[in-house]
């Protein structure tokens, strides 16, 4: 479908050629270059509007909130709702969770991804073919919601990590794409060392995985950013509040669940601010990691996903 | 998209290896490329376990929509009862509608998902200013980082009483809408949502194909006298058919599963009408009414819909345009 070559291209900085240079322009071309740079500062303005206006609502003071007068700069500037929710506990103990699930649940799918996707690789293995068919038919056919269910809390996996992290340890998709990247590793250097009378599992550590660290570090990105945005595991198999992610406890607070007694906590002790900034406020503080890594690990997810469409 | 299914060689003759083949393996049997491969095999022993046990079971777990099923008891129910349950949603009206929400919204999303990164790939595509091609990518692949927890929070703070919208709503000297209380609303909110959070990241793969379309062609159809217009349509779209038919295949295979988290979160009583999916009620029927037998039904009705779309949707991509996912 695509090539590694074309996937590079189009990440790295080497400048592309602008197309059809020197012919002269017509002036229906002109015209739409003006329309498209319009619909593309649309679609800027669009995407971007939601987070300043939350942020802007974060900032504003509750009374013109309600009144519907805030929109992209705060109004009545104030931060004491941040200090309010960065003073409840129980944000900070699901905040702790959310790094703890994603920390755990990312080492083990990093495992169990690296080995199988390097046993897949292997061209000339015996059985290999079915070894694929196993992962691939999962991605078109799942058990579904109620037997996974029925699954994980009869393993007694409720109320633990576990129950997060084992059920999604492989992504069929990042499995296909650290395989394609296997496959495209020479295999004179393995060979040279399988000589040198070291075995598969040495392979493996000293000479497969430093040569791939690029893809890890994709696969990480991956992986840590699917564990950490999930919710619905945790909202599924932890009964206890102080087992939430943070994820969960936004989900409650917009949901209004009587569950997140801590916000009731919270309006009843300050009744000059209440729930639309508190909303903002903690959507803000929920989002702000991502959009912190964002910048810096935006090219890897382009990478990696297109790694992923090379045909094996 | 990977899908070697290389058979394992079916015992050949024995005096003649394949030529690809290292000389050192003649003849692959079980018992020699166990004694040679067994520390790879090893390697693949806890994923293997893992499909079985959490991927594999889970669909043997179906067979509760044949049996009885007591929570707590057997995993794999009590006793047979036959076709019951499909019979009861087969006869429930609200099974009907919410078979026909998944239908509508799964359609609405196919409509507009994925035409859409298409659309917005060539549109950058046309782009000579490098830095402003890569600000608008960067900008549009954010949301697609976000939990669908924060993307539903957005959404309802843009739509509530006093958000943006309805500040243009009264701007325009309109009501007040409770946009999310309105059922008549629901699909729009869905499928807008969904181009949001969508249709930026939507664009990698295009953009990519893109770059791979040989400059030649251009050049050919420019002096065959073919404008803009008709070099992308004749030059453009042809070179990104293979990426179009794949990305059109996967979504026909989500097509069932109609963003389930994002519904449950942004649905209410009030916009069942046209909010509640077959996952959303199954989710419903499952712990709400600890119908578990019932729910099970359903999804495996849903699964196994989901799996025959996936797969005519190949067959016939295969037929017709000779690009397929295997």
């Amino acid at each position: 479908m695509v090539t590694i070559d074309a996937a590079e291209r189009q990440t790295e900085t080497t400048p592309r050629p602008p197309r059809r240079r020197g012919v002269r322009e017509t002036r229906g071309y002109r015209a739409f270059q003006v329309v498209n740079g319009i619909i593309l500062t649309l679609v800027v303005v669009v995407t971007l509007y939601p987070f300043i206006n939350i942020v802007a609502r974060s900032m504003s003071h509750e009374s013109y909130i309600i009144t519907g007068q805030v929109n992209l700069v705060p109004r009545g500037f104030t931060l004491d709702t941040y200090q309010l929710l960065m003073s409840d506990s129980m944000f900070w103990t699901n905040y702790r969770n959310t790094v703890f699930y994603t920390v755990t649940a990312t080492v083990i799918s990093i495992v169990m991804t690296t080995c199988y996707a390097y046993v897949l690789s292997k061209k000339q293995l015996k059985g290999r073919g079915a070894l694929v068919g196993i992962a691939l038919f999962t991605m078109f056919f799942t058990g579904g919601l109620i037997p996974n269910y029925v699954l994980v809390t009869s393993l007694g996996l409720k109320n633990s990590v576990w129950a997060i992290a084992l059920p999604n340890a492989i992504n069929v998709f990042n499995l296909l794409v650290m395989k394609a990247f296997f496959e495209s590793l020479p295999t004179e250097l393995e060979e040279a060392a399988a000589v040198d009378g070291l075995n598969t599992y040495g392979i493996l550590l000293r000479i497969v995985l430093p040569l791939s660290k690029a893809i890890v570090a994709t696969m990480v990105l991956f992986y840590a950013v699917s564990f950490w945005n999930s919710w619905f595991a945790a909202f599924l198999y932890m009964d206890r509040q102080e087992l939430w992610p943070v994820t969960v406890y936004l989900r409650n607070l917009i949901a209004g669940a009587t569950g997140a007694e801590n916000v009731g906590a919270i309006s009843e002790a300050n009744e000059v601010q209440a729930e639309a900034t508190l909303k903002a406020v903690t959507i803000v503080l929920t989002t702000l990691p991502i959009l912190l890594v964002y910048p810096f690990v935006q090219r890897y997810f382009v990478r990696g996903i297109m790694l992923g469409a090379v045909k094996g | 998209m990977s899908t070697t299914t290389t058979l394992p060689p079916s015992a050949p003759a024995p005096e003649t290896p394949t030529p690809n083949r290292p000389p050192r393996a003649p003849r692959q049997t079980w018992r020699r490329a166990l004694r040679r491969d067994w520390q790879l095999y090893s390697l693949a022993i806890l994923p293997l376990l893992f499909f079985l046990i959490f991927r594999y079971l889970p669909m043997l777990g179906n067979v509760i929509a044949f049996r009885r099923f007591q929570p707590g008891g057997n995993i794999f129910g009590e006793y047979w009862v036959g076709l019951r349950y499909f019979k009861m949603f087969l006869n429930d009206p609200t099974f009907w509608n919410v078979f026909t929400n998944t239908l509508v919204l799964g359609a609405l999303t196919l409509l507009f998902c994925f035409p859409l990164p298409i659309v917005l790939a060539l549109l950058l595509n046309e782009v000579r200013a490098r830095k402003l091609k890569r600000f608008v990518q960067s900008v549009s692949y954010l949301p697609h980082f976000l939990s669908i927890v924060i993307v539903a929070a957005i959404v309802m703070q843009l739509l509530s009483m006093d958000g943006t919208v309805n500040q243009l709503v009264r701007a325009a000297g309109g009501e007040a809408i409770p946009f999310l209380q309105r059922p008549e609303w629901f699909r729009t909110i869905y499928v807008s949502s969904e181009i949001w959070q969508t249709v930026g990241w939507g664009t990698i793969l295009y953009l990519a194909a893109l770059t791979t379309i040989d400059e030649d062609l251009y050049e050919a159809a420019r002096i065959d006298g073919a404008n803009r217009w008709r070099q992308t349509w004749h030059v453009t779209l042809p070179g990104i058919r293979p990426t179009m038919v794949t990305l059109l295949i996967l979504n026909i295979g989500t097509f069932m599963a109609v963003g389930f988290e994002k519904i449950l979160l942004l649905y209410n009583p009030l916009t069942y009408p046209t909010a509640d999916v077959l996952s959303t009620y199954l989710f419903r029927m499952g712990f709400a009414s600890s119908n578990f037998s019932y729910a099970a039904a359903i999804g495996l009705f849903e699964a196994v819909i989901g799996l025959i779309l996936v797969l005519s949707a190949n067959q016939i991509a295969r037929r017709t345009v000779g690009t397929s996912l295997w």
